[in-house]
């Protein structure tokens, strides 16, 4: 029910802010989406949909830190062991 | 596709479930709010990964599981009235209510359809001037700006056959309800990363003081999870209690601005009843007096009636993170998904119907 899935903006029309809303493809089907609540939103950028509402941009610059934090722990842990042993 | 695939990688996946097996000197019980991540959980395996010290209770994180057998009646009762066209979300026509479900009123001739968002129901109204359309809002923060805007552009166009029935309940007052219960186990929470998507997560801070609980804000996808269970663990490891962000590809503390202002201009937080869980003060969302003419309870003056009565269903404890699905004598015997008893076997975020598609009628507990 609060599913929400990750598309790219190919298009944006519309003048009113509130009304203004976009092409979006998931993985090659497009979609129209309204994009009132992503001012910020430009062609190009990844947004995540719920219920035909962009409700983010996804920020690429924090997409990989899940392997960023992996790599930062077990190397964390790596140089524990080595002290302890 | 992109911002999906990565994040269920097994080898990530893996070395997560290292690090917490590095990481976790004790018993801990791990709560995840959301019924998304519930069907995740059990859909990947990913409790399966975890050391056998670390135990995840399922939430009350699913709007429809927790709408209350009285909102159904009355939906039931407004869909079934000549000249309204009823539009829903599909996964609410089988729950059952007192009196029947939705999809057997639309069997005995109600015209409802089910919608993909509450644009569409207003669609539905715009094309349709001789009939009245009424929607059933029903969700979570995460769904509340699309269905503010709903009633929002229904005023701007002046539309007279358009209403709502809300049902919108609110996730931090259920996580302190859970929390100020005599019977709570929870130690630490994953919060629902889509409703903070759109609410931020300030107002996790203080409950994460109060109770002394670590939140950490997570994702929905199998790697998101562990990743927020470890970093829950370590917290509680650590004997921190702080708000964390693990979804931060999608999630800014103070959340959707814009989203938050058509919210609070069209919704108003009251008091609301959780099915099997019982009423919660400042739960839900109720239309502001400025929109409240657009309240399909209103408009067809139907009053909802409470009448939970006995029954086997535990469901109330198992969206509290007292009992898990296989705690149930009902589950996968006399309740399944085609003949639910309860709501969290109904919809597939519930904690029921995911132990019943995943791990069969006769899983281990
Ligand atoms: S299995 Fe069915 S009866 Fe048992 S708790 Fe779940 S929904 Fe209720």
């Amino acid at each position: 029910m609060c599913l929400a899935v990750p598309g790219k903006i190919l298009s944006i029309e519309g003048q009113d802010p509130l009304l203004r809303s976009g092409k979006v493809s998931f993985g090659g089907t497009l979609k129209n989406v309204f994009l009132a609540y992503v001012p910020e939103a430009r062609v190009g950028d990844y947004v995540l949909v719920h219920v035909g509402f962009a409700i983010s941009v996804l920020v690429p610059e924090e997409a990989d830190r899940i392997f960023r934090y992996l790599a930062e722990i077990e190397e964390g842990d790596f140089l524990q062991g080595e002290e302890a042993s | 596709m992109k911002y999906v695939d990565e994040y269920r990688d097994a080898k990530l996946a893996r070395g997560y479930a290292r690090a917490l097996a590095r990481a976790v000197t004790r018993p801990w019980t791990v709560m995840e709010v959301c019924g998304g991540q519930t069907h995740a959980i059990v859909k990947y395996g990913v409790d399966k990964l975890l050391p056998g010290e670390i135990e995840l209770v399922h939430g009350p994180g699913c709007p429809v599981c927790v709408t209350p057998i009285e909102w159904i009646d009355a939906a039931v009762e407004i869909a079934s009235l000549r000249d309204v066209i009823f539009c829903t979300f599909g996964d609410m026509l089988r729950v059952p209510g007192a009196r029947g479900d939705l999809f057997s009123a639309k069997a005995g001739g109600g015209d409802i359809r089910v919608v993909y968002s509450p644009m569409d129901a207003l669609q539905a109204a715009r094309a349709n001037p001789e009939k009245q359309t009424v929607f059933f809002a029903v969700g979570f923060e995460t769904t509340a700006p699309a269905n503010a805007m709903a009633v929002y552009q229904a005023k701007r166009e002046g539309l007279k056959n358009f209403s709502m029935l809300v049902s919108h309940a609110l996730v931090p007052p259920a996580m302190e309800s859970i929390l100020s219960s005599p019977a709570n186990r929870v130690q630490g929470f994953l919060a629902a990363g889509h409703v903070c998507t759109v609410m931020g997560y300030t107002e996790y801070e203080p409950v994460a003081r109060k109770y002394r609980v670590p939140v950490v804000v997570t994702g929905f996808e199998p790697t998101d999870i562990l990743q927020g269970i470890y970093m829950c663990v370590k917290q509680l490891e650590e004997g921190r209690h702080e708000v964390e962000n693990q979804y931060s590809r999608s999630v800014r503390r103070e959340g959707n601005a814009e989203a938050q202002k058509l919210v609070r201009a069209v919704f108003r937080p009251i008091r609301r009843n959780w099915r099997g869980v019982g009423e919660i003060p400042e739960s839900g969302l109720g239309l502001t007096e400025e929109y409240e003419a657009f309240d399909a309870l209103r408009r067809f003056a139907v009053v909802p009636q409470v009448r939970e009565g006995p029954s086997e269903c535990v469901s109330g404890e198992i969206l509290q993170g007292l009992k898990k699905p296989g705690e149930c004598p009902a589950f996968g015997v006399r309740c399944t998904p085609e003949r639910p008893l309860g709501a969290t076997m109904v919809s597939s975020e519930g904690a029921c119907s995911a132990y019943y598609r995943y791990r069969g009628a006769r899983h281990e507990p």
